[in-house]
């Protein structure tokens, strides 16, 4: 066949193979990825989605510095019994904030898209402090040490900045704010007003108990607030997705 | 030129010194100290070796940078292996957990992945590629020491990645998990490899390319692309490890699994079928089956490949359009795989009794065997309605174990049990029993591996969705763990004994290249007259 005849052309010149390859291997990436930025169904308009406040932001990186994607998920497929499990199938919309993504690819733990406002603040605590006092057929590693770690609130605006950089609308306002807002989350007796005017729904309370401020608290105030913003009474799904 | 390398090696540790001084992270200052220690090592042997005369020019193959390959290979195969042997425990026993933040599964299990893939895997291809390279082109190594760089670039590319794991220095994107600084590293170490192999067959005495080559240029050139465009990201501070994604959410999602996919797809397929193009024709002492089929199966799996990415994100947040080409995509790639496992297997057209006698072509068969089952079951697994039932279980671990240890694993033993021999200058190996046993202990351990987790995945699968008559979940989570406890224990006595007939491995190979058991002199020996 003439074809393979001309295979030789390409088998003896390393330029023309090279380029070749890359050509070949950069169609698929092209045609699936590129459009996911313009189309404008990929992502649903919803109302309630906002930036991270800075504890929950916190909480978030050491949800991803731990590696909890490992074992729980953030993503509700459409399915009956996952509806029933864990509540409304997740949205893209519901991880636009989010940098890297953490939908997971495997549950040796139950899914968390939705994990906010199931439990207590103290269940979550104990949880993390020793799982099996909670759930005895658990096998979740431990992470009391979070109770112990504390945090640095002046740490937090530079992540912020960082975040908005590649796109998170965090205003001006929020960034020079950061540390006070991280402060204020966790004192009810405070003035978190308008820490709560610039994130809509923040959750204001000493989440671990304990008098200082520790990364248990970051972490259970994302933990707790996950799934909780998008308001499903207006969410019209889209057919055409 | 020498006052250049001092010059750039005390800049660099200068440098180094400063940024741990200021790093914010623990894992950022440990891996400045880090850096610093190699560059100063550097520098003090520039220093030492300054003004000496400069060694003759060595000519021939390059083979002690495979030497060194072969050597890193089997240690980090080894330490992958016991991680993951590890890991596999905690999930029976969580006290293993230790109760220790570097000790946890969630830091641990990146640790394991990211040994097998690239620093087992990673110095199998390096070291396979630069040894074909240069018998297929039969020309030394292109770029004199640059093979080094890339050698040893790529080791501390491994320890960075790896301490930064367990202290807690993490994108949290499977198998892209190092920070920012690592993966500018690493870009650099693998430009450095591309000169070198490019280089290699530019300067080349065959006209033709042979096929092994064609599967690693692809697979250097997409791991290329792929790491540039999955580790785009914003370093919060130039002084912390921590940095965020430029994509995020569903973007950010396909560009992972775009990128996930084909780290199976160009590091363990491709640049592993570059390894089996050149190791099953020299030990069945056979050609290749077929030069058209290994043309058409070439460019068709690199071609698809790229596109099967979206089958992890089938009934997620991705919209219908791009799950549904993943899918179609995912299914039309089990022929270009098969194609590649035909014409490995048929190349034993001929030879088929060497199976008998000889263990390592043994080992390699059954890689491509493995090759041919998990190829066939990723294209059923990426069914969505297989996929509803399969994805977020143990399946999937079942799965990329069976291709990881059956295929990339087989081929490379395999490889290293044809190499030492050869690098060593050694008549053959030090036993062909150990080599029995090893070929046993891995097989039966991967098939107890498979079976578990096919166990595990499906019945907890079925579990998470069964309801009763009235329309209630029948078992809570936790009900689905507990279950899992008896195959997680049989999960890990497999991985038990597929690390046993590694260290087995281990143990042969150091006494082939040690020379122990090689007779003095043969030629000294007198043979009687019958």
């Amino acid at each position: 066949m003439s074809l393979f005849r001309h295979h030789k052309k390409v088998e003896t010149n390393a330029t023309l193979l090279l380029v070749l390859s890359l050509g070949v291997v950069a169609i698929g990436g092209a045609v699936e990825i590129a459009p996911l930025f313009y189309l404008e169904n990929t992502i649903e308009k919803v109302e309630g989605m906002r930036p991270y406040t800075p504890l929950e932001l916190e909480g978030r990186n050491i949800y991803v510095r731990e590696g909890c994607y490992v074992c729980h998920s953030q993503m509700i497929r459409p399915l009956r019994d996952e509806v029933e499990r864990y509540g409304h199938y997740s949205l893209a919309v519901e991880s636009i904030y989010d940098h890297p993504f953490q939908w997971g690819s495997k549950r040796t733990g139950p899914d968390l898209a939705r994990v906010g406002a199931r439990y207590s603040d103290e269940w979550h605590v104990d949880h993390l402090t020793d799982p099996r006092s909670v759930v005895p057929e658990s096998i979740m590693p431990t992470y009391g040490f979070l109770k112990k770690t504390a945090l640095k609130p002046d740490s937090i605006q530079a992540v912020l900045i960082a975040n908005s950089r590649v796109g998170v609308p965090y205003t001006d306002e929020m960034i020079e704010n950061a540390a006070a807002d991280m402060e204020v989350q966790v004192d009810p007796d405070g003035d978190w007003e308008e820490m709560v005017a610039r994130y809509p729904k923040a959750q204001v309370r000493n989440f671990d108990g304990q008098e200082k401020l520790t990364e248990m608290d970051a972490l259970v105030a994302y933990l707790q607030m996950l799934g909780t913003l998008v308001d499903f009474s207006t969410f019209q799904p889209s057919a055409s997705r | 030129m020498d006052i250049l390398k001092l010059i750039v090696l005390s800049f660099i540790t200068i440098c180094a010194a400063m940024a741990a001084n200021f790093g914010q992270d623990l894992a950022y200052i440990i891996h400045a100290l880090i850096i610093m220690a190699v560059s100063f090592f550097l520098f003090i042997r520039e220093v030492q070796r300054f003004g000496d005369a400069k060694p003759a020019v060595e000519t021939g193959y390059q083979d002690s940078v495979v030497r060194a390959g072969v050597i890193a290979t089997t240690f980090w195969g080894v330490v992958g292996f016991l991680v993951g042997v590890f890991i596999a425990f905690q999930l029976a026993f969580p006290a293993l957990n230790f109760d220790l933040p570097f000790t946890t599964f969630g830091r641990v299990r990146p640790l394991h992945t990211s040994a097998v893939i690239f620093a087992f895997g990673g110095n199998a291809l390096i070291a396979t590629s630069f040894y074909i390279v240069q018998r297929t082109s039969a020309a030394r190594l292109w770029g004199g020491n640059l093979c080094w760089f890339v050698f040893w670039g790529y080791q501390l590319f491994i320890v960075l990645a790896a301490t930064g794991y367990l202290l807690g220095a993490t994108q949290s994107k499977e198998y892209a998990e190092p920070e920012w600084y690592v993966d500018i590293w690493l870009t650099l170490v693998w430009v450095a490899y591309l000169a070198v192999f490019m280089g290699t067959i530019f300067k080349r005495k065959e006209p033709h390319i042979y096929v092994a080559n064609w599967f690693f240029l692809s697979f250097i050139v997409t791991i290329a692309m792929l790491h540039l465009v999955n580790n785009l990201a914003m370093p919060v501070s130039i002084f912390g490890s921590k940095s965020v994604q430029l994509f995020s959410g569903v973007q950010d999602a396909l560009t992972q699994w775009w990128y996930g996919h084909n780290a199976v797809g160009f590091f363990l397929t491709a640049g592993f079928l570059g390894m089996m193009y050149y190791f099953v024709p020299k030990q069945a002492n056979r050609p290749v089956f077929s030069y058209k089929l290994s043309i058409i199966h070439f460019w068709s799996l690199i071609f698809l490949y790229i596109w099967a990415g979206p089958h992890h994100l089938h009934y997620t947040a991705l919209p219908d359009w791009a799950q549904t080409l993943g899918m179609t995509f995912s299914i039309m790639l089990w022929m270009p795989s098969w194609g590649g496992m035909i014409n490995g297997l048929m190349t034993l057209s001929g030879a088929w009794d060497k199976l008998r006698t000889d263990p390592i072509l043994r080992m390699m068969v059954l890689s491509l065997a493995f090759y041919g089952m998990s190829t066939f079951e990723g294209p059923m697994m990426s069914i969505k309605v297989v996929n509803s039932l399969s994805h977020y279980t143990e399946w999937t671990i079942g799965h990329v174990h069976s291709g990881a240890l059956g295929w990339n694993g087989m081929i490379t033993f395999g490889a290293l049990y044809y190499l030492t021999p050869r690098l060593w200058g050694r008549d053959r190996l030090y036993s062909m029993s150990m080599v029995n046993w090893h070929f046993w202990l891995a097989t039966i351990g991967i098939v107890f591996y498979a079976a578990s987790l096919w166990v595990a995945g499906i019945m907890e699968g079925l579990m998470w969705r069964e309801v009763d008559p009235q329309g209630f979940l029948v078992n809570s989570f936790a009900d689905t763990v507990a279950a899992k406890f008896p195959m997680y224990i049989v999960r890990g006595t497999g991985g038990l004994l597929y690390l046993a007939g590694a260290i087995i491995m281990c143990v042969n190979l150091w006494l082939t290249a040690t020379g122990a058991g090689e007779r003095k002199s043969s030629a000294a020996v007198a043979v009687p007259a019958e």
